[in-house]
């Protein structure tokens, strides 16, 4: 009987302390929220402080402190009204952040499934090495790998405008045929499509396709690529779609590449512009905030169980 | 019968053909934009400058050992890692087990726990910048439980702020990856231990952690490379130029990147490289020392 209590009392502990700690995580986006629904005069009597020295202004505030607030005095879409329709700016960096985010994620999953297929059928030596260089690849830390892309990026005339000179013929021609602007972009695309992460994950999960579907579909007088149409893609979609999702977080979230890669910083997403944002529009940053986690936190609410599934996926390295 | 064969064996090469054809691509994109460039810069790291290209041997080595800049940054950063690396892997761990527990709402705290990893951390810097303000919110709660208020961003306890927002958006991940890990242990071992009256502590060093090594292996790479990633969050904090103890590798690349010191980048790059190298290997064998007798 008193086992049975200590452990109820122990249950009832554990429980306490889980969802203390999990609301600790949910915290910082629901005040992210809570604030953006504040005036922008509320907004800088609370925080505005924390930048007066940025500015060097004479505002007086109310007091010297940074108040943190869980709910505004008054309820208002001022904020957004102002994001969304009055200040083009900020939709401009949206749309720079999805014209990143989204093709990079299409092309990165398109060229996994051709690679992935190719690295799990007929597998054999040379291509468990090359599938080893990749896993390596995966690992190396972004400082280690921005210095080969921008060799190439650089020679490419995709960071600065080619110089005849010093960059490859070919870069010439591109500038002929793109504008700078999407050169400058694909500065950051190009390097990120052949990012192996996708690769690996997805050849792990065709790995596992059994044989014997294969086999049945050759003796129906399947082809390869009937067999990596009708089998392989059918089979691996919700592993896409889960390797899809933690393809575009990765990227929507992206600081270092925009940074080093991209000199016009008119063409920054979002997420750079957003610690930049000064002094005197505070007031709009949470609701900018709010606007640019939309598109994550949509797809996490519909596909929770997919970004899980996911995830199990990338575990270990050697299965 | 023997044309049948030769027939079967040419229709085989013609299928690997194209699941060869399928690797092109790919392989050729990772080799214009990862490996040749990279042989590229390990070709620069040994000379003098891409113009007289004379062969200095490890002088641009040495060079960036005596840089003050680098061995601020790399030593901030291995502080970093060293101490957010091992939290992250016990406390995920810990999150996993927690959950595998018999509490309401699993599914419900599972998802507050992978929310920050859905959420850009350029979206929420300002409400970590409000708490950790120096008169920001937690420094109201030090000094009403009367100590003395710490300019976290702007002192040596800055490594604090950027190991719980690191914890915050890694630990959901990597609890995942345990949580999947800790349901495939066979339930029948656990049984007999069950039965021959092993104890919690016993189970868990014994035959759980033995189980989850490779686990653990993974989730010590992953956050090791994510925590090299820290550098995201220092910099929408505080940005180009943050305190010094706050100065990553990261930060130290964008300013060689910004005077195209091409020799200090790329021997800092081959440097690297090698450290990750060595680590990685170093951790696969000391895993499969240790997960022997599980495997298979």
């Amino acid at each position: 009987m008193t086992k049975k209590r200590k452990q109820r009392v122990f249950n009832i502990l554990i429980t306490i302390f889980a969802a203390a700690a999990a609301i600790s995580f949910l915290l910082p986006t629901v005040l992210t929220i809570a604030n953006s629904f504040m005036t922008s005069n509320e907004i800088s009597a609370n925080y505005g402080s924390m930048f007066g020295n940025m500015s060097g202004s004479e505002k007086v505030f109310i007091s010297d402190n940074v108040n943190l607030k869980f709910i505004p005095d008054k309820v208002t879409i001022d904020q957004y009204k102002a994001v969304l329709i009055t200040n083009s700016d900020y939709l401009l960096k949206f749309w720079n952040s999805v014209i990143l985010t989204v093709p990079i994620t299409v092309f990165q999953l398109l060229l996994a499934v051709l690679t992935s297929y190719g690295f799990s059928r007929y597998p054999g030596k040379i291509k468990n090495l090359i599938f080893f260089i990749y896993i390596i690849l995966m690992l190396m830390p972004y400082q280690v790998t921005i210095v080969p892309n921008y060799l190439v990026l650089d020679k490419l005339g995709m960071i600065d405008t080619a110089d005849p000179e010093k960059s490859w013929a070919i870069a010439v021609k591109l500038q002929e045929i793109f504008s700078s602007n999407t050169l400058a972009r694909l500065a950051i695309i190009l390097p990120a499509v052949f990012s192996p992460f996708s690769i690996f994950l997805l050849t792990k999960v065709m790995r596992r396709i059994p044989v014997s579907y294969v086999e049945a579909a050759k003796l129906d007088g399947a082809g390869e690529f009937k067999i990596l149409t009708k089998i392989y893609l059918p089979m691996c979609k919700s592993a896409l779609v889960s390797i899809g999702m933690l393809v575009f977080i990765d990227y929507w979230n992206m600081v270092e590449q925009p940074l080093i890669l991209m000199k016009d910083s008119s063409l920054h997403p979002l997420s750079v512009f957003l610690s930049q944002i000064s002094t005197n529009e505070i007031g709009l940053a949470f609701a900018v905030g709010v606007v640019y986690m939309i598109p994550t936190i949509l797809m996490f609410l519909y596909g929770e169980d997919y970004l899980v599934e996911g995830i199990t996926y990338s575990g270990g390295i050697k299965g | 019968m023997k044309k049948k064969k030769s027939k079967n064996q040419c229709g085989r090469r013609r299928e690997r053909i194209f699941s060869n054809a399928c690797l092109v691509p790919s392989v050729l994109g990772v080799l214009i934009f990862f490996l040749i460039p990279f042989g590229i810069v390990i070709y620069y790291s040994l000379i003098n400058n891409p113009i007289m290209k004379e062969y200095v041997g490890l002088d641009n080595y040495r060079n960036l050992f005596e840089n003050t800049a680098f061995k601020q940054a790399a030593s901030n950063t291995a502080a970093f890692s060293l101490i957010a690396v091992p939290l992250a892997v016990i406390l995920s761990l810990g999150l996993a087990i927690l959950l595998e527990k018999n509490i309401p709402g699993k599914s419900l705290l599972r998802t507050f726990f992978l929310s920050p990893l859905m959420v850009p951390t350029a979206s929420v810097v300002l409400v970590w910048q409000v708490l950790f303000h120096n008169h920001g919110t937690i420094n109201q709660i030090v000094e009403f439980f009367g100590g003395e208020p710490i300019d976290w961003l702007k002192s040596s306890k800055g490594q604090i702020v950027i190991i719980m927002m690191f914890l915050w958006k890694n630990l959901g991940y990597n609890m995942i990856l345990f949580m999947s890990a800790l349901c495939s242990i066979p339930k029948d071992i656990i049984e007999v231990a069950d039965l021959e009256g092993a104890g919690t502590v016993y189970k868990f060093l014994h035959i759980k952690l033995r189980y989850l090594s490779p686990t653990i292996l993974f989730v010590l790479i992953l956050s090791l490379i994510n925590s090299f990633k820290i550098f995201r969050e220092v910099y929408l904090l505080t940005g180009n130029y943050p305190y010094d103890k706050l100065y990553m590798l990261q930060h130290f690349m964008n300013n060689t990147f910004n005077n195209l010191d091409y020799q200090k980048l790329s021997a800092a790059a081959v440097l690297f490289s090698l450290v990750m190298i060595v680590v990685i290997a170093v951790l696969l064998i000391s895993e499969s020392i240790f997960g022997k007798d599980v495997e298979n």
